[in-house]
Parts: C-alpha cells; structure tokens; sequence
C-alpha cells in the first residue's frame, strides 16, 4: 500500500511556475501525484466515497488559488497541501472552524531565502526517508494519529523521528521573517 | 516576550492531525500566535503530516475529476474559505491574537463578562460541544476558585499572571493540567488576570459553585 518515491520531480518548481505564471501544466503535475493521496486521506478519514472526491477538487483548487501563499522557507509542497487538506477535513468531515494562528507579519517583498527554503526541503526529503524506514508497527501508529481518529490522549508523545533539524530550521526562517519587519 | 510555559507535543501533534476539540485548538492556536518556539514545532508536526501524505496510500480520483477542478478554478469565487492561511494579519495592539479576536468579536472591551463569584468574571464561547473554552478574569490579589480537573485542561494567560503550587505564569505562558493536579492559582497583585482556558470536562469546584448548578452555568 505504502509508495515511497525515489524520484519526485520539483514540486517546488511547480509551485513557483503556478505562482508566477498560472501555469497550467504544472499543476496537472501537481493534481496527478497529489490529488489521489489527498483522497485516500479523506477516506481513512471517515469520507465517504462522494464527500472525499468533492473535497479533494476543493483541496486541490485551493492549492491553486492561494499558491501565493506558500512559503518554501517554512513547507514543503507536500507539507502545505497536508494542512489544507486537514482543514477542509475539520470543516467538512467534523464540522467545526479551525482556529489558525494569527500571521506573521510579511515585509513588503516576503521573498523566501534561498538558501532557507533549500534546507528546509532537504530536511523534508531526509524525515520522508526516515519515515519509510520505519519498523511498520510505528508507523502504523503515527498514520492513525494523523490519519485515523486518534484521540489526543492517545497519541504518543515521541515520534522518534528526526523533527528538532526541520523546526530548527523553520525557528530561522520565523526569526527572519520577525526581522525583516523591524 | 519571555514565554516559559508551553504546549506539550502531544497537543501540538494533535492540532497539526486535526483531531483535537475545536476549543483546544483556539487556545493552541493562540498560544502559537505569540510563541515562536511553538510555531515552529506545529510546522514541523504539519511537515510529518506531509510527509505522511506524500508516502502514503492513493485513492484513484473519479474520471472527470481533473476537468472538474479546472472548472472550479475557472469559477475562481472564493467560496471555499478553507485555506490555511486566512486573513489573520496581525494588528498594531490589543491583548488578543487573531484567532481569538475572530471568537469574541473583537479586542478585550467586546466580551461579555458574566460574574462567576468572588470578584471572578468569565465569559463563554461558542465551539463545538466536545470540550468548552472561556475567558476568565480574576482581579489582582484574589484566588481562582480551588478546583481538581476531569480530563484536560489548558489555561492561557492573555494579560496580568497567576502563580500557583508549581510556578508563575505571565502573559503568553500555557500550563496544561491534568486529573492529578489539585491547585490553588493567585493573580498577581498589580494587574487584573485575564486568561483563556478550555477544558474536555467539567471542572469540579470544591466550593465557589455548588456542584449542582453547574450543568445549568456551563462551567
Ligand atoms: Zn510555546
């Protein structure tokens, strides 16, 4: 069931070709790898088949629509789609506002660091390997936790995985983001 | 900001998975709002979550399913407000953060205080019926009704502070209780304390509320 990609083309280039150019290819890209894993989220979810395949469109037109608002210094591609998704699932599935922290403040040119961005989704690549390599019971576990209705009193506090390099390096991105408003 | 208490990672995974109660989350998400130390770990617990999705199972879409998305870009009218970024812009001042002015209705001066017993006011909010978060206002000097708690319970310091037992806790500190702890909190002289706290169960007081009224107060 699990696929683990070798070879994922640059989901990053094709954000940044949405982004700049609405460019429609690239989405198509982005829609075939995504789209079904959004959907499988949904149903292990409690979706029905309709609701899931309804909201997956949602999901995936929103990746469009607010592509501007992503940010590669602080998500990967797969994170960011990760955290719509979630949210369409609370609203549809749960039925309940999702409370989100309030922005930081954005400088007039916000460009992400190069070299920011370029760790982060180094580190993303490194805790997807990691992931792979989980003994199955493991990750079986963290799967429910994110995927499953496991309550929050259920889920484990160590993950074992390696999160202090990818939050250190989103802590720099924030702090720069912090300065650059100063 | 000098923020020493925070939100335990079991939370943070918990609010990244979105299984948590929606009042958890407006507390959480207001803590997040002033603390960059746990920002950062919500993104990280959001980057397992992707990472999660990225190697996980497919489902195959319907036939039509890519067309029909184009067509809801093509539509382009912003009804689906589901984005993870909406328009929280941060303000000049206040004493709440986004999520939480976007619950009262406004700053401070919009809520609603309900007297609760010894000079304590509190006003509820509305979230989904699994757990209930309110703010609570104790003077300075004066004690928070002795209570134990049933399940969780996190209190949030928006303004002012309260010492207890185990600590201070200033404007941005969280403390997350669980059954175990049996505390007396004291607002610090000088300000009044104004907190947000949700909990997953009702609290039991031992003697400011008579037990009975409480289903009747919400509490
Ligand atoms: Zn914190």
């Amino acid at each position: 069931m699990t696929t683990v990609n070798t070879e994922d083309p640059d989901w990053v280039a094709c954000m940044h070709k949405i982004r700049a150019m609405r460019d429609q290819a690239a989405f198509v890209e982005l829609f075939q790898h995504f789209a079904p894993r959004v959907k499988s989220f949904l149903l292990r979810s409690g979706a029905s088949e309709t609701l899931a395949e309804e909201c997956t469109q949602e999901v995936m037109a929103t990746v469009w629509r607010k592509a501007q608002l992503f940010d590669p210094a602080r998500a990967s591609v797969s994170t960011w789609i990760f955290t719509i998704a979630r949210n369409r699932k609370i609203d549809a599935l749960r039925k309940q506002r999702r409370p989100e922290p309030e922005d930081l403040p954005w400088g007039p040119e916000a460009e992400p660091d190069q070299a920011d961005a370029m760790a982060l989704q180094q580190e993303t690549e490194k805790l997807g390997k990691a992931i792979a390599a989980l003994p199955p019971k493991q990750r079986d576990l963290i799967e429910r936790a994110y995927f499953g209705d496991l309550s929050h009193s259920e889920i484990a506090e160590q993950t074992g995985l390696p999160l202090g390099t990818i939050k250190s390096r989103i802590r720099l991105a924030l702090d720069r983001l912090r300065h650059e408003m100063k | 900001m000098s923020i020493k208490h925070h939100l335990t990672e079991g939370l943070i995974m918990g609010y990244s998975a979105g299984t948590l109660p929606e009042a958890f989350n407006l507390v959480i998400a207001t803590h997040v709002s002033l603390c960059d130390e746990c920002r950062a770990l919500v993104e990280s617990y959001d980057a397992l979550g992707g990472a999660m999705l990225d190697t996980g199972a497919t489902a195959t879409m319907g036939s039509g399913a890519l067309d029909a998305t184009l067509a809801l870009i093509a539509a382009a009218d912003a009804e689906t407000a589901d984005a993870p970024c909406r328009d929280n812009a941060p303000r000049a001042s206040g004493v709440f953060p986004a999520p939480l002015r976007d619950y009262v209705g406004g700053d401070l001066d919009a809520v609603k205080w309900r007297p609760a017993g010894g000079g304590v006011k509190q006003a509820l909010l509305s979230t989904s019926k699994d757990a209930t978060v309110r703010l609570i206002q104790i003077p300075a000097g004066a004690k928070v009704p002795d209570h134990g708690h049933q399940g969780t319970e996190l209190t949030l310091v928006l303004q002012g502070a309260f010492r207890d037992e185990t600590a201070r806790f200033g404007r941005g500190d969280i403390e997350v209780a669980d059954e175990e702890l049996q505390h007396t909190p004291v607002a610090e002289e000088g300000e009044t304390c104004i907190c947000l706290a949700a909990t997953d169960a009702p609290l039991k007081f031992k003697d400011l509320l008579p037990r009975m009224a409480q289903p009747f107060l919400r509490i």
